[in-house]
């Protein structure tokens, strides 16, 4: 009997502390929800700010933020997709392995800012492109390289073994194998980790501001090498940096809204994706 | 007699034919052979990209941190407080990024504080007590909780959390150690719950049938089996979550105040670390600084010192989760 109770006690305590993160999330959302719903409107949407930002909307931000994660993607993907072949179907266990490993796990843990700072270095101070669209992009490609090589290693692993057999067994060499055979059923997990990638590239703020997000532009940017605004970083100037604080925050709520609803949309895209080609392969 | 003839007829033709396969495939295949030792080093230069981006880092990391190196010392650098890099010598110029260092270990150790037991906690309620239908909402919940943007949090800290602060310990402002702390356990909870999580569930299921027969309940088998078998993974991600949290900019940016100051307070003599004070963090500082400096000055370099601390920091910590997560595998292989 006692040892119900205890056992009782103990399982209620476990299920609290469960509960409060169901509760935090919950919190997080509602609070953000509430008051950003009632800025929310397709005006807010497409129009840029107006009046010191104090009015108008958000439009330049949203395309500065889709600008800067395309390009992200679009240098992260086709590196992390080579490197993840190789891992997987060319490597064998070595040295060479090992140290390729143990370099993508130490790039995961490297702190953003510190991929901005190494940014600033190397291709706005040290190869003169100065700060931007392009130096952001290929900082935050960097960045998010470990989570796309790892996504697409997870596909590649996830093709059947038989698969390269028949492959091979056809008389295919390797290359066509893995050309004709393992990409195009790896392909939708890949998709999966690039939309994974888009979504944190959209979403983080620490590597931009040293690397070519504006404070404010009345235009949006005609080249690589000019700045833009993004979403993240036009939420923290409205929170902290304008002169008017208190009277920019229903725009501040209703920028983090559209920020939070973006990246939510983008993973659960990229689930719904992975679930369904997960479901068909299972089918083979 | 015929037939035998016929058959041998086949036969030396079928040899024939045989022949100028085997030739046409090597052929065939010594090409093809060329193209394909040709792709497999195309994809080790791919494979090889992470290595060279890594040395890369580091090179410029230690190139632009060099001058604030030779010329201000790390050790000021370590055990300094007076931070005024843009000044001139004869100014009063310091480096101490001592404040810095100590906050970022405050808030962090902070927000470990709240997290441990709320992770691990819930990570076993996750992986052994929550029927399938409590799962289903926790899991997603775990997700969405660890692709917040940063930003998102902090401006919660800063709108309702900072407020709620000040009022509880009658505080003109409500930034502070405290602030930054609480919103960044909250960002250290789905490292903390997925890790310790999977290495509850990778504990094999005789283990919990050993205990069961002996008479243990689910509690005590969990205390007593579960848990302590899956500890090297638990600590791992404790060491992973202090990881992100020491590293996280936007949180502690916009919650912890950012003033340059040591966070100390003395307490009866003994001096402790002040929660209740304004504090800027490693990350905090780059952040700030960074956007503005002249680039190539001193003040740069000294930035980029910083970097190279904060880069020790996490590559210590990631890789002592490292070893007691690959420590945790082979403990599960070998048994």
């Amino acid at each position: 009997m006692n040892k119900k109770i205890t056992e009782k006690i103990w399982f209620s305590i476990c299920g609290f502390f469960a509960f409060l993160t169901v509760a935090a999330l919950g919190l997080l959302l509602f609070s953000i929800i509430r008051e950003g719903a009632s800025v929310l409107s397709w005006s807010f949407v497409t129009q840029p700010p107006r009046k010191n930002m104090t009015e108008g909307g958000i439009w330049p931000a949203l395309v500065g933020t889709f600008y800067v994660a395309s390009l992200t993607v679009l240098i992260s993907v086709p590196v992390g997709i080579g490197a993840a072949i190789y891992l997987n179907e060319y490597a064998k266990q070595g040295v060479i392995v090992r140290v390729i490993r143990l370099s993508i796990r130490n790039l995961a843990g490297v702190p953003s800012i510190v991929y901005g700072l190494f940014g600033l270095a190397i291709f706005a101070a040290t190869l003169k492109l100065g700060t931007g669209l392009l130096t952001a992009a290929i900082t935050l490609g960097i960045m998010v390289l470990p989570w796309v090589i790892t996504a697409s290693e997870e596909a590649l692993k996830s093709v059947p073994i038989s698969f390269r057999e028949g492959g091979l067994a056809l008389g295919a060499t390797k290359w066509q194998t893995i050309r004709q055979l393992v990409l195009p059923s790896a392909i939708p997990g890949m998709a999966t980790g690039s939309i994974l990638g888009l979504a944190r590239a959209a979403g983080e703020t620490a590597p931009i501001i040293l690397t070519g997000a504006a404070y404010f532009l009345p235009q949006l940017p005609s080249s690589l090498m000019d700045g833009f605004m993004a979403l993240p970083y036009h939420l923290y100037i409205l929170a902290t940096q304008h002169a008017q604080a208190t009277a920019v925050r229903p725009i501040a709520y209703g920028t983090a809204l559209v920020l939070i609803l973006l990246v939510i949309l983008l993973n659960s895209f990229a689930i719904v994706l992975r679930n369904y080609y997960r479901q068909k392969n299972e089918l083979l | 007699m015929a037939i035998i003839a016929q058959k041998h007829k086949e036969e030396q033709q079928f040899t024939k034919l045989k022949v100028i396969t085997k030739e046409k495939l090597t052929q065939k295949s010594f090409k093809v052979n060329i193209l394909d030792f040709l792709v497999e080093k195309a994809f080790l230069v791919f494979g090889l990209i992470a290595v060279f981006i890594l040395c890369l880092l580091l090179y410029f990391l230690i190139r632009e941190g060099s001058t604030a190196l030779s010329e201000v010392g790390l050790m000021e650098f370590l055990t300094t407080t007076r931070w005024y890099p843009s000044s001139t010598a004869s100014q009063g110029a310091g480096y101490g990024a001592l404040p810095f260092i100590i906050s970022s270990f405050m808030v962090t150790i902070g927000a470990l504080i709240i997290a441990i037991p709320w992770g691990i906690f819930t990570a076993i309620y996750i992986a052994e007590i929550a029927p399938k239908r409590v799962r289903e909402i926790l899991k997603p919940t775990i997700e969405i909780l660890a692709i917040f943007p940063s930003v998102v949090l902090g401006f919660i800290a800063l709108v309702i959390l900072s407020p709620l602060i000040a009022n509880l310990f009658n505080l003109s402002n409500g930034l502070t150690a405290l602030t930054a702390s609480l919103i960044l356990s909250v960002m250290a909870l789905p490292t903390i719950i997925s890790i310790s999580e999977d290495s509850i569930k990778s504990i094999p299921k005789d283990y919990r049938e050993a205990a069961y027969a002996l008479g243990a309940s689910r509690w005590e088998t969990i205390k007593t089996i579960t848990v302590p078998a899956a500890k090297s993974g638990i600590v791992a991600g404790i060491m992973l979550g202090f990881g992100r949290a020491v590293g996280e900019t936007m949180t502690v940016l916009m919650a912890a105040g950012n003033a340059i100051d040591m966070p100390l307070k003395e307490f009866f003599g003994i001096v402790v670390p002040n929660f209740l004070t304004s504090v800027r963090t490693l990350t905090a500082n780059i952040a700030i600084e960074g956007s503005d400096v002249a680039w190539g000055s001193l003040h740069y370099s000294s930035l980029f010192v910083t970097a190279i601390i904060l880069f020790i920091i996490t590559f210590v910590v990631n890789l002592i989760a490292d070893l007691l997560i690959s420590r945790q595998r082979s403990k599960l292989g070998n048994e």
